[in-house]
């Protein structure tokens, strides 16, 4: 299975970004070969839709599982259709984060977390 | 004549001087483009005659046409639809109706419905017509409101636009086409910088223009070495007052209780056709 993590930076020393559409990087990590891959956020500078196109795309890589900080509304929609299983509240690096995912801490969001617009203007 | 009043900073007093400057001038148009929130009525107290209301197409996909190839989405520069396991999903709130979607779909499977964003009211007091845009409530795209405002331009009328805050899409909506650009702007830092960036978008859109220092008595004097830096004529200046403040707050014009500043309006409006008389000799 694909899971995909909202990341600061390209390693897996990286910290988890608490934004899901404007993170700049997403970790790709197989949980069957324990590889992953980085994957630059092309929609974390969109004028607006970020959520929308960046779940349009991890979509497109056939993820099926997403841990992040924070997900808005129209990103979960999108999520939500494509079947991809969000954890969201995750914090630290990726590293631990995708420890605490193997081990099962991380329970399964149900409901957008924030608003639209939450990770705009974050640096 | 179309002069439009525009400013980088809000809050300078774009307002002020368009309904003042209206209000001074005969066989005159207002146009309150500040569509988000238009205020313009609140000092001139029109009666209003009619009313419109504003749509923008939106798509809408027929499931039965549809094989989910996501072609709309592609070409959506909005980032408003989403195709996931075959099926289209549409945000309507970030569509501009372009009309691209249903233009490249390869199936036909796209039809456009309409969706309303806002109203336009048309009304009048005394001389001056007053025409503003209201967009409703959680709806996001003012320029195809902004352009329903302006649809009511009467060529053989003095058009004074007030013209939203900033430098983005609504601004440039609103005085594109006009003649002139009066930009409203305070001697303050913050003035000062955004003043800077509204000339840019004046610039590039090739219209003459000028400015007016609000408060010209507060903050410091680097917007008048800016603006002699740059050849920007100052067209006016009006001093910080606790009496037009007072106005203002109760939603009184400054001409209605000081008619002393009626001259000054109309010399400003002789001093912007001048300057744009000038500019077309150029």
């Amino acid at each position: 299975m694909k899971v995909a993590i909202t990341s600061s930076g390209d390693t897996f020393q990286s910290n988890v970004d608490p934004r899901f559409g404007r993170c700049p990087y997403y970790i790709i990590y197989d949980t069957e070969s324990e590889s992953f891959e980085a994957v630059e956020n092309k929609s974390s500078l969109a004028g607006g839709g970020a959520g929308i196109q960046a779940a349009q795309m991890i979509s497109n890589m056939k993820v099926e599982a997403l841990i992040t900080g924070n997900v808005g509304p129209n990103a979960f929609r999108v999520l939500s259709a494509a079947s991809i299983k969000i954890y969201s509240g995750a914090t630290g690096n990726i590293k631990d984060a995708v420890e605490e995912f193997k081990k099962g801490e991380y329970k399964e969001t149900s409901a957008p977390d924030v608003g639209p617009h939450f990770g705009m203007n974050m640096k | 004549m179309i002069i439009s009043v525009a400013s980088g900073k809000g809050g300078t007093g774009k307002t002020t001087i368009a309904v003042n400057l209206a209000l001074s001038l005969s066989n005159v148009q207002l146009l309150d483009c500040d569509v988000e929130e238009p205020n313009c009525h609140i000092f001139i107290k029109p009666v209003f005659e009619s009313k419109n209301t504003v749509f923008i197409p939106v798509p809408k996909v027929d499931t039965k046409k549809c094989d989910g190839c996501g072609r709309c989405q592609e070409v959506c520069a909005y980032n408003a639809i989403a195709v996931v396991n075959k099926k289209v999903l549409i945000f309507s709130e970030l569509c501009h109706g372009c009309g691209s979607c249903t233009y490249f779909c390869p199936h036909n499977a796209i039809e456009e419905e309409n969706k309303e964003i806002g109203i336009v009211e048309i009304g009048k007091k005394d001389g001056t017509q007053f025409v503003h845009g209201k967009l409703n409530v959680g709806m996001m795209m003012s320029p195809p409101v902004i352009r329903a405002v302006k649809k009511y331009i009467d060529k053989k009328k003095t058009v004074i636009i007030d013209s939203p805050p900033g430098t983005s899409c609504p601004v440039i909506t609103a005085i594109k086409d006009t003649d002139f650009v009066i930009l409203v702007t305070e001697p303050t830092p913050f003035g000062l910088n955004d003043l800077v960036l509204a000339v840019e978008v004046v610039r590039k859109l090739g219209i003459p223009s000028g400015v007016i220092i609000n408060r010209s008595d507060l903050g410091n004097n680097k917007t008048d070495e800016y603006c002699a830096e740059e050849n920007i004529p100052i067209l006016a200046r009006i001093p910080f007052s606790k009496e037009i403040a007072g106005l203002y707050s109760k939603g009184n014009s400054i001409i209605d209780a000081l008619p002393e500043y009626r001259e000054k309006f109309q010399d400003l409006y002789k001093k912007v056709e001048q300057i744009k008389n000038e500019s077309v000799k150029r």
